[in-house]
């Protein structure tokens, strides 16, 4: 298995508890590097809250997140490797490159898709524009830069077939469009790891297959490992690698797509058994 | 959202419903509306207190004041009532239609063709108004009224950058106007520090005080720090009265040295400017310069805002105002980008502080209160967030209007010879606040530039663009 020869992120023992409530638990997992790793689950099995934590909204109350880059990638620490759950919330996508989108879409929808693909550049952009001062004086060196951070936008735009609206408000794009721009904001941002909570939902089988395409260009031409939580599974079962599979906060599987999809426990806790059967599946799993 | 009822939209296509309940509607609600005015006005109106011959307390009654105001409120309401009910069934026809609101063509069109003639009339306007007033003495008053309303402009545009821009509610802005103001009064009086030297000076120190006090408030967000930046402007109001031996409490500090053409002095005699340029000697050339001086301020306040905003900063605020959690999401420090727009907000108020120290010679915390803050910030308001013509128009509105009003002689005609429209600023400013909110609840001018395009620059419709929370 790819994933545990060279794991990019190794989740140990992640526990999240709000309140009395135990959302994950006792959570270990890893997520190979060039693999595309699908999290899935029943609604409320915990996989946001998952993703809330490796990408720093949330802190695990208990658990380990470790990222590791591959020896030569632009590290920060001195193996290449980071503890999320230490670093702040900024720092997760700047230094260990760990990027996401959300369930809810949140692009700035007052801003222009171009702007939106600029403003995931801000790191870059800001040490080019001598933090604001070389920039205020429009320096060469900086209009380069920007240059440069404008036809990487553009790239992204041609591959998600949005550079004729570049210039339009991205509140105005039609659903499907904005759930790709999402993506394009956050390949802008070079990282090593994608996290996208639920991208397919609310698309068209014609733009789900366009998706598919698109997830698979991310990890073979930019060698972006992705990891995704998705419902559907056709993306699923399609694409993915490797398959984790949460339920009530803990994994009940995890391994290729062809072993969760004849799990005895998966199909019971994802597709949902008739009431009376519920219980004698719980003890199965806890067994 | 706006207390205007929402009226049973009327399908589109469907042609020539019944139209009598529309009416009906409206005569309904107006009937409400001057009820309410009725009961408001018995607490308020109804009674005038008198003195009677023998010193004692006397009640007038006032039935026929009353009666005027609720049929003047409940006429007013009627027509507002009719009036949105056209619009939403023009704008339901328009959208059943296809066509989108031709709003923002014409608000382009309006800023095209109003920028410019809006500075040419700034560069201009002492000559104008000294020609209009027939001589430069005559034209003192209106000089004045032009310095104090682009001090506003420039406050505004300050502020702007962090309510505009970076969409953090400051309700205490006028505190960084006092620290500017205070540093020029303080260095020039104390180590008789020229204005040019405390110009800068005032703004960094401004700035300065805007990134102490941004740290501990800027975790903040929405409504908690709306009030924490309001009692930051307090505080800082309260120092200046109580700490007596620096600031020399709230008698203020008077006597602080006027301003100098670049350290030529504005008086009679060999040295002065009038000598200088082979003038005749004349006071109102420091108020010209004054009024040049502020244009210049404005016009940089402006020019370093818009290309901020091209710059990743100025597009990081913006991102900030559209979603915080997206932006820290894309590894941007939220903390430090917040900073920067607090304190380059602060800073310019710094500088606009100063030049109020200089004009008036004289300083005391009376002249920073949250009164001033609120101004400022409807001016902000008013005026569209974000933008900086809209700030502008307003910023002349809000101040140059009551001044507008004292000279209309009609007021005095309709409310007695005693009337001072300058009293009611509060009152106008209140209603001008609610008829805005009703007509164009983002400001005059709502929509928003890109500060980028690949191939055409298009205009932003307001909607789209979010207030910010925090
Ligand atoms: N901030 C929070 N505070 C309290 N409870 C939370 C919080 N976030 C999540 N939860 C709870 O944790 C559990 C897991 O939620 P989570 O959003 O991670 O589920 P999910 O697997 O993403 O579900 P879905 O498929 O519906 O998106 C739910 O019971 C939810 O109510
Ligand atoms: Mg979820």
């Amino acid at each position: 298995m790819r994933w545990e020869k060279d794991p990019i992120l190794h989740v140990e023992h992640l526990k999240m508890r709000f309140g009395g409530l135990v959302a994950v638990n006792d959570l270990s997992f890893k997520v190979g590097r060039g693999d595309i790793t699908a999290l899935i689950g029943p609604n409320g099995a915990g996989k946001t809250t998952v993703f809330n934590c490796i990408t720093g909204f949330y802190k695990p109350s208990e658990g380990m997140l470790t990222l590791r880059h591959k020896a030569g990638d632009r590290a920060g620490s001195d193996d290449g490797s980071f503890l999320l759950e230490r670093l702040p919330g900024h720092r997760i996508s700047q230094d260990a490159r760990v990027a996401r989108t959300f369930q809810n879409i949140r692009l700035f929808s007052g801003m222009t898709v171009l702007e939106n693909l600029l403003v995931a550049q801000h790191n870059t952009l800001m040490q080019a524009s001598g933090f604001t001062i070389a920039g205020l004086f429009g320096l060469p060196s900086f209009r380069a830069a920007e240059r440069e951070a404008v036809d990487k936008a553009r790239h992204w735009l041609e591959k998600i077939n949005l550079i004729e609206r570049a210039d339009d408000p991205a509140g105005d794009l039609p659903y499907g469009d904005q759930r790709r721009l999402e993506i394009a904001r956050a390949m802008c941002t070079d990282p090593v790891l994608l996290c996208l909570d639920e991208p397919a939902a609310g698309l068209n089988p014609r733009e789900s297959q366009e998706l598919n395409n698109l997830l698979l260009s991310v990890r073979n031409d930019h060698n972006t490992a992705v990891l995704l939580i998705e419902h559907d599974m056709s993306v699923v079962m399609q694409i993915s690698d490797h398959v984790i599979v949460l339920d009530y906060g803990t994994k009940i599987a995890d391994g290729t797509p062809e072993e969760i999809r004849n799990d005895q426990r998966v199909i019971a806790a994802y597709l949902g058994v008739d009431d009376d059967e519920v219980e004698e599946v719980e003890a199965e799993v806890r067994a | 959202m706006t207390s205007i009822p929402t009226f049973p939209a009327r399908p589109a296509g469907t042609n020539q419903p019944a139209p009598p309940p529309l009416l009906l509607h409206a005569l309904r609600e107006s009937a409400l509306a001057a009820l309410v005015m009725l009961g408001l006005s018995i607490p308020i109106l109804l009674f005038r207190t008198d003195q009677s011959a023998g010193q004692q307390l006397m009640l007038t009654p006032r039935i026929g004041l009353v009666a005027t105001m609720c049929a003047i409120i409940f006429a007013v309401r009627f027509v507002v009532c009719l009036y949105v009910a056209r619009r939403q069934s023009q704008r339901a026809a328009r959208q059943a239609a296809g066509v989108s609101a031709p709003q923002s063509k014409l608000a382009h069109y309006v800023v095209s063709v109003g920028v410019p003639l809006f500075l040419g009339i700034a560069v201009t306007y002492p000559l104008i108004s000294s020609m209009l007033a027939g001589g430069l003495n005559g034209a003192r008053y209106w000089i004045d009224l032009g310095i104090l309303i682009l001090t506003y402009v420039m406050l505004g545009w300050g502020l702007n950058i962090v309510v505009g821009l970076a969409g953090l509610l400051d309700l205490g802005y006028v505190a960084f106007y006092a620290v500017g103001a205070y540093t020029y009064a303080l260095l020039s009086t104390t180590y008789g520090l020229s204005f040019w030297i405390c110009l800068p000076l005032a703004g960094v120190l401004a700035a300065f005080w805007g990134i102490l006090l941004g740290f501990p408030v800027l975790r903040l967000r929405g409504d908690y720090l709306a009030i924490v930046t309001l009692a930051f402007g307090e505080i800082i109001r309260l120092v200046l009265i109580n700490w007596v031996e620096l600031t020399n409490g709230g008698a203020g500090i008077s006597s602080i040295p006027r301003a100098t053409f670049f350290g030529v002095p504005f008086e009679r005699g060999e040295n002065g400017f009038a000598a200088m340029f082979g003038l005749q000697f004349s006071a109102m050339h420091r108020i010209v310069f004054l009024y040049y001086l502020i244009l210049v301020l404005a016009l940089i306040t402006n020019a370093v805002t818009m290309r901020l905003r091209r710059l990743p900063v100025g597009r990081a605020w913006e991102a900030l105002r559209e979603d915080e959690i997206a932006c820290r999401s894309l590894g941007i420090n939220t903390r430090n980008t917040k900073l920067t727009a607090f304190s380059i907000g602060a800073g310019f108020g710094g500088l606009a502080g100063a030049f109020f120290a200089v004009r008036q010679g004289f300083v005391s915390p009376e002249s920073f209160n949250f009164l001033e803050s609120a101004i400022i910030l409807s001016v902000v308001v008013l005026g569209g967030m974000g933008s900086q013509f809209g700030v502008a128009i307003a910023a002349v509105v809000m101040v140059g209007g009551p001044e507008m009003l004292r000279h209309l002689a009609f007021t005095k005609a309709i409310f007695g010879p005693e009337f001072d429209p300058n009293e009611y600023r509060l009152l106008i400013f209140g209603l001008a606040m609610v008829v805005m909110m009703v007509w164009r609840p983002r400001g005059l001018i709502s929509h928003r530039n890109p500060s980028i395009a690949l191939k055409e620059r298009k205009a932003i419709s307001g909607s789209l663009v979010k207030e910010g929370h925090g």
